[in-house]
């Protein structure tokens, strides 16, 4: 089944201009996984009502890796591209569910002349939820033990650290705090480019450590809110054999599942 | 005036002299660096200082470590409104000058002697953690030889100089109920009263010596210690102020945009750009290094960070690479940066301002092996109480390895291509971007 996600260039045509453009990102749009992700918070879009668009093919990597690798040469390429389309189309506002595409639209554009409004999908969805927009059904969720894992560039990266949590209080849910949450969070190991390479020697992968600390406190569902702390908690949790009891999911994922969409 | 009030006034001129000519080198070591328009607005920057390094608001992140050295911090500043009676009575030969400020001297006294023992048995409580507790972050290898023997010798000196204080007091205390001329009666002493028992019975020559001693004990320990600072990461205690009023107040996810490749890009971008024209003048200077091999290419805050670091740890306590094993460690990025600059320093003291030697920080200090380890996750740059920035150093050495001698490691160099022809660090077709739609 098509989820019929209008695109700016078919909004345009039709002379309309959608509230928010959803900014999708490369693991939104090709990584299996992630494209889950996508796909409950493009539901979740579509439920409340909101007018939204995504570039679809017009979309291309915000940089992010190029510039934390070192390469800024690829980077700023990779931004005023996206910016003269952003602009062509006169983006105001944008959400995404992905940290880095988030911190990099939102701190790394202005200076080449993208500015915009940028929101990460749970700072959005909190928005809607106050708004009365959006109401998140109990339930599904309730009594279970979730634990959040901040992704660094929404967290310390951003000081984003309530919105996921207040939704996830929403939920009905138990919220069980790490040892090492909030700004203290420690990384699950994609950031900075690493998700691309092999890690330099050392004695442990850091998603299993980061695992290894999530499991400390027997959730029952390790939450978040990165598509590449996504791979890497479920990566860590497979290790340690525990995917049978223990599902690492996104916020969005949780809150389409807990109104059944 | 007489011959001990001359050699007093001697030192002190001499010690502050040295002093003054070490700091001035700091600031010409970190002058070597690349000129930097600071963050924000003056008020900004001013509040997080006061926030950050007066109000030490990041210490107690670590509440042990963090109140104990509150109470040092706060003994040093409070102790240090004595230094001015002590100048004074030094060159002049008179004894607690301000001793007419009478029920507000003795209470001044009797706080300084309060916080003195607070200092002191922090100090050795300080010294236990680092030496026999057995605290990873003190055990890292990067403070092998010298780095630990610095920690030591500053809390062992703080010890020596604070018990120095209390004894002096201690035998001035006995001496004034001695009645002996020229100490006057004056000062509270709640804990040199404590052992001033001790010195019940020594005769009045021996009680002077004692208290004459101390007195020049502490004065000049305090003096040598003032030029021992430039050796030291004891430096810590000016710098991380002007280091935290410099410090980043854009949100920690943002890094810096390079402007000298900003022009290029928009060169190439510019469609109606004549590539045979001759390049304007902004662009035909000679160009700019990307990012840092060495101290001359990083700016000069960043260079005032590696002065200001202490050795804490904290970073590197926090970071995620060093926490598994790997060769990274923020803190010894920052000693590096020092070291390299220190060692430049001493070149250009020796052979001029032009000396060039074929060492380079990103090599020599810094392996890529390190930088490459780096999650960019900001933990270190959370974890330091004084706001100091290695990630920033990190990066500007990624960019000098990537931009300029194109070392990216294989994977990197496939998911870089991967960007550049379908935008997307993994081999998918632009055009199947909006595929997810299709698949629910």
């Amino acid at each position: 089944m098509s989820l019929k996600v209008k695109t700016m260039a078919e909004m345009m045509a039709s002379g309309q201009t959608p509230e928010v453009l959803f900014w999708v990102g490369c693991a939104g749009s090709f990584d299996d996984r992630a494209k889950k992700i996508t796909i409950a918070f493009a539901k979740i879009l579509q439920h409340a009502q909101v007018s939204f668009a995504v570039l679809g093919s017009e979309e291309s990597c915000t940089g992010d890796p190029a510039k934390r690798s070192g390469n800024e040469f690829l980077f700023q390429m990779q931004a005023m591209q996206n910016i003269m389309v952003l602009n062509g189309y006169e983006v105001k506002k944008i959400v995404t569910a992905c940290p880095h595409c988030f911190n990099t639209l939102k701190n790394e554009y202005p200076a080449l002349g993208g500015n915009y409004l940028v929101l990460h999908h749970t700072e959005f969805l909190q928005q809607l939820i106050n708004e009365g927009r959006l109401t998140i059904k109990g339930g599904v969720f309730k009594g279970k033990r979730i634990t959040f894992h901040d992704p660094c560039y929404l967290g310390r990266g951003n000081g984003i650290y309530e919105a996921p949590r207040e939704l996830i209080y929403k939920l009905d849910s138990e919220l069980v705090e790490m040892t090492n949450c909030k700004a203290r969070g420690f990384c699950c190991g994609a950031g900075g480019a690493q998700m691309f390479k092999e890690a330099e020697k050392g004695n442990k992968e850091v998603n299993i450590e980061r695992t290894e600390q999530a499991l400390e406190v027997n959730p029952d569902i390790i939450s978040t809110g990165c598509p590449f702390c996504m791979t890497m908690m479920t990566d860590g949790v497979k290790m340690k054999n525990k995917e049978t009891q223990i599902k690492v999911y996104d916020i969005a994922e949780l809150i389409a599942q807990a109104n059944d969409l | 005036m007489g011959a001990e009030n001359i050699i007093f006034l001697l030192l002190f001129l001499v010690a502050f002299t040295l002093f003054f000519r070490n700091a001035a080198k700091i600031k010409r070591n970190i002058f070597l660096g690349k000129k930097v328009i600071p963050e924000g607005s003056k008020s900004a920057r001013l509040k997080t200082m006061l926030k950050v390094a007066l109000g030490q608001s990041k210490m107690t992140a670590k509440p042990v470590a963090g109140i104990l050295h509150i109470l040092v911090y706060a003994g040093f500043v409070i102790i240090n409104l004595e230094m001015l009676e002590i100048v004074i009575d030094g060159i002049f030969g008179t004894h607690r000058i301000f001793s007419f400020a009478g029920s507000f001297y003795n209470s001044l006294i009797a706080s300084f002697e309060v916080l003195a023992l607070l200092v002191l048995v922090s100090c050795l409580l300080f010294f236990i953690r680092r030496n026999l507790l057995k605290l990873s972050r003190f055990r890292k290898p990067e403070l092998n030889g010298w780095p630990r023997n610095d920690a030591n010798f500053i809390l062992i000196t703080e010890v020596f100089l604070m018990s120095a204080f209390l004894i002096m007091n201690a035998a001035d205390a006995t001496l004034q109920q001695q009645q002996v001329q020229h100490y006057v009666q004056s000062g509270c002493f709640p804990v040199s009263s404590l052992f001033a028992s001790l010195f019940i019975g020594l005769d009045t020559s021996t009680l002077i010596f004692i208290e004459r001693f101390c007195w020049w004990f502490h004065i000049v320990g305090i003096l040598v210690f003032l030029n021992y600072l430039p050796y030291s990461k004891h430096l810590h205690i000016i710098l991380s102020f002007p280091n935290t009023y410099f410090s980043k107040l854009k949100p920690k996810g943002e890094l810096n945009n390079m402007e000298s490749v900003t022009r290029e890009v928009k060169l190439m971008l510019d469609p109606e750009a004549n590539p045979y024209a001759s390049p304007p003048d902004s662009v035909s200077q000679i160009p700019e290094r990307f990012g840092a091999k060495d101290i001359f290419d990083l700016n000069r805050i960043q260079l005032l960070n590696a002065y200001s670091c202490t050795e804490c740890g904290r970073c590197t306590s926090e970071c995620p690479a060093n926490n598994t094993g790997k060769k990274l460690s923020p803190r010894k990025i920052m000693m590096d940066v020092r070291d390299r600059l220190e060692e430049v320093g001493k070149a250009i003291d020796k052979n001029g301002s032009n000396y060039k030697d074929e060492k380079t920080l990103l090599g020599h200090y810094i392996s890529e092996e390190e930088i490459l380890a780096c999650t960019t996750c900001n933990a270190c740059t959370q974890a330091c109480p004084i706001n100091i920035d290695p990630l920033s150093i990190i990066i500007e050495l990624r960019r000098n390895l990537l931009m300029e001698e194109s070392k990216a490691p294989a994977e990197w160099a496939g998911m870089l291509t991967n960007i550049e022809n379908n935008g997307a660090p993994w081999q998918f077709s632009q055009a199947d971007r909006l595929r997810w739609s299709e698949e629910n």
